[in-house]
């Protein structure tokens, strides 16, 4: 059996191999993040830089809130037939100041998700087409939380 | 208090929302025909066109301004075509607005109508990678009730609010919007009602959810001085006190349709306000106006959980205590401030380019004393407010 290429649902997002990160942007003037990664100007009104360099971003955050999906989204999703529910994270990351948005790893829906609860980047499919071919998507999938247990 | 500035809202029209399946010129006919109506002005008396665009019914929607102007015979009157998603119509008006302001005309109609298919909105057709409407659909899932989701299970985790809270909303404005004719739903529904209603995007169900539908509102508004010609006075008529069409401020650090994720808060920290609480401040500065000064208000209430939000972003409660005003009928018909005395959307639904102008027709009507089983009784102030995807906030505030 010969192992496929992870397809990136999205080119330059996130990295397809371990340890998987997302990839955002970060300004070489005066140090903002965005994600996703762009070009052209860095969003900080008060800053003129006209390019932002590729980073790649912490991959532990906490979920800032949280869904679960009952109803298929229309295209371009693609969505699986029989529709399975899923749960949608946005998640917090401290050091960058930012909350992206993501689905939850499959099998882990609203019940088992709470608000301030510590996630990391995972990967998962989106999808597979007609040619077995699977595109890959970033995920949010819960970790054990160093801060609490105590 | 008038000044200079302040427009007149001649007349109002709407086509009832529903699901009719017509084009959507049919739909703003009807409501062009019914405001020039109110109005008593004759159509080839008008000198601008304001229309507020769709982008579901192809370059007919995407030129409105023109597409309607050609529906009702062509008069060579100037015109303008505005798009700003749930946004576009109170765009429409501040075009009209600034053109009658600027001295380059007289009396004006804004207008807007659309047609809608059923179930979700999805993004405009085609393979585009680069939007970010496409990439919330493509690569998440992440629907518009998605959005409104993650915003009501924080509205219960840091607030307290409860499911039933976000119910309530709605029973209170089945009750309104079963007395409005234009509207789509005219049922009243009960707290019970929920319980038999499918999870949508937890915490949320079907009936916490706006639908789509067709509409169509129209307005006619002219300046002072050509009111008062055609009116005799200015005595009770329906003044625009303030149209603001505000941008967020970055960082824009809460998560809003479309994007995938907020502006950072590394490097800048938060603003002073939020992005949903400059929307309406604005409006009061231009306006000389507070909360206190309302006497309803209509705010898009596209999940109930949202609605709860308005109050606090319109200044109605502090930050949280929104579901307060809802569980002790404050903002209910009768109540200190009604808030979408219309039904709102949960009882017109969707349909983008007409509801910012069908609140204002709403408010006008609630000004003039012309809203039977839903009236607001003596009203004098009356803001509308919304939000467009893409950071367009708009609010008009309208008065006596």
């Amino acid at each position: 059996m010969t192992t496929r290429e992870r397809v990136p649902a999205v080119e330059g997002w996130f990295t397809t191999s371990e340890p998987y990160t997302l990839i955002g942007g970060k300004c070489p003037t005066c140090g903002t993040y965005v994600f996703p990664p762009r070009s052209g100007a860095c969003p900080n009104p008060g800053c003129d830089a006209t390019e932002l360099e590729p980073t790649p971003l912490s991959r532990r955050g906490r979920i800032w809130s949280y869904t679960e999906n009952h109803y298929a989204p229309p295209p371009p999703f693609v969505a699986p037939d029989p529709f399975e529910p899923y749960a949608l994270a946005a998640v917090e990351l401290e050091e960058e100041g930012l909350v992206i948005l993501g689905q939850v790893a499959k099998g882990i829906m609203a019940a088992d998700l709470r608000i301030g609860m510590a996630v990391e980047v995972d990967l998962q499919v989106l999808c597979t087409d007609a040619d077995g071919q699977e595109t890959w998507i970033w995920t949010w999938a819960p970790v054990a939380d160093e801060e609490e247990g105590a | 208090m008038s000044s200079d500035r302040d427009l007149v809202v001649l007349g109002a029209g709407m086509h009832p929302w529903g699901k009719w399946g017509r084009n959507f010129v049919e739909y703003g006919l009807v409501a062009a025909r019914e405001a020039l109506a109110d109005a008593d002005v004759a159509w080839r008396d008008i000198e601008f066109v304001a229309g507020a665009d769709t982008i579901r019914n192809g370059y007919p929607g995407f030129v409105s301004g023109s597409t309607f102007s050609q529906a009702l015979g062509w008069t060579g009157a100037q015109i303008s075509s505005s798009y700003a998603a749930c946004a576009s119509g109170a765009q429409a008006l501040q075009s009209a607005r600034a053109q009658l302001l600027a001295g380059f005309g007289e009396v004006a109609m804004v207008i807007g109508a659309d047609t809608t298919p059923k179930g979700f909105f999805a993004p405009v057709g085609g393979e585009r990678k680069e939007d970010p409407d496409w990439q919330r659909f493509h690569l998440l899932g992440a629907t518009n009730p998605s959005f409104f989701a993650l915003n009501a299970r924080r509205r219960i985790d840091v607030f307290g609010d409860t499911t039933d809270d976000f119910a309530m909303v709605k029973v209170k404005n089945s009750q309104a919007g079963a007395a409005n004719p234009y509207a789509r739903f005219r049922k009243e529904f009960s707290l019970e009602d929920f319980a038999s209603s499918p999870i949508v995007s937890d915490p949320l169900r079907l009936l916490d959810v706006c639908a789509t539908s067709d509409g169509a509102a129209a307005l006619i508004i002219c300046t002072p001085e050509y009111a008062r010609r055609k009116l005799g006075s200015l005595e009770g008529t329906v003044r625009i006190k303030a149209v603001a069409n505000t941008t967020p401020t970055y960082p824009q650090i809460r998560l809003e349709l479309p994007d995938i994720a907020t502006d950072s808060q590394a490097v800048v920290g938060p603003p002073a306000s939020g992005f949903k609480d400059s929307i309406a401040r604005n409006a009061y500065e231009q306006a000389g106006l507070g909360p206190e000064d309302l006497s309803c208000a209509e705010v898009y209430d596209l999940s109930t959980a949202l609605e709860l939000d308005w109050y606090e972003n319109l200044g109605l409660c502090a930050e949280g205590e929104g579901a307060k005003l809802v569980r002790d009928g404050t903002t209910a018909l009768g109540g200190r401030v009604p808030v979408n005395p219309s039904g709102g959307l949960s009882s017109f639904g969707e349909a983008i380019p007409a509801q910012a102008i069908a609140q204002i027709c709403e408010l006008t009507w609630q000004l003039q004393g012309r809203r039977p089983g839903h009236q607001v009784e003596g009203a004098t102030v009356g803001l509308a407010i919304n939000q467009g995807l893409f950071g367009h906030g708009s609010c008009t505030i309208v008065a006596t």
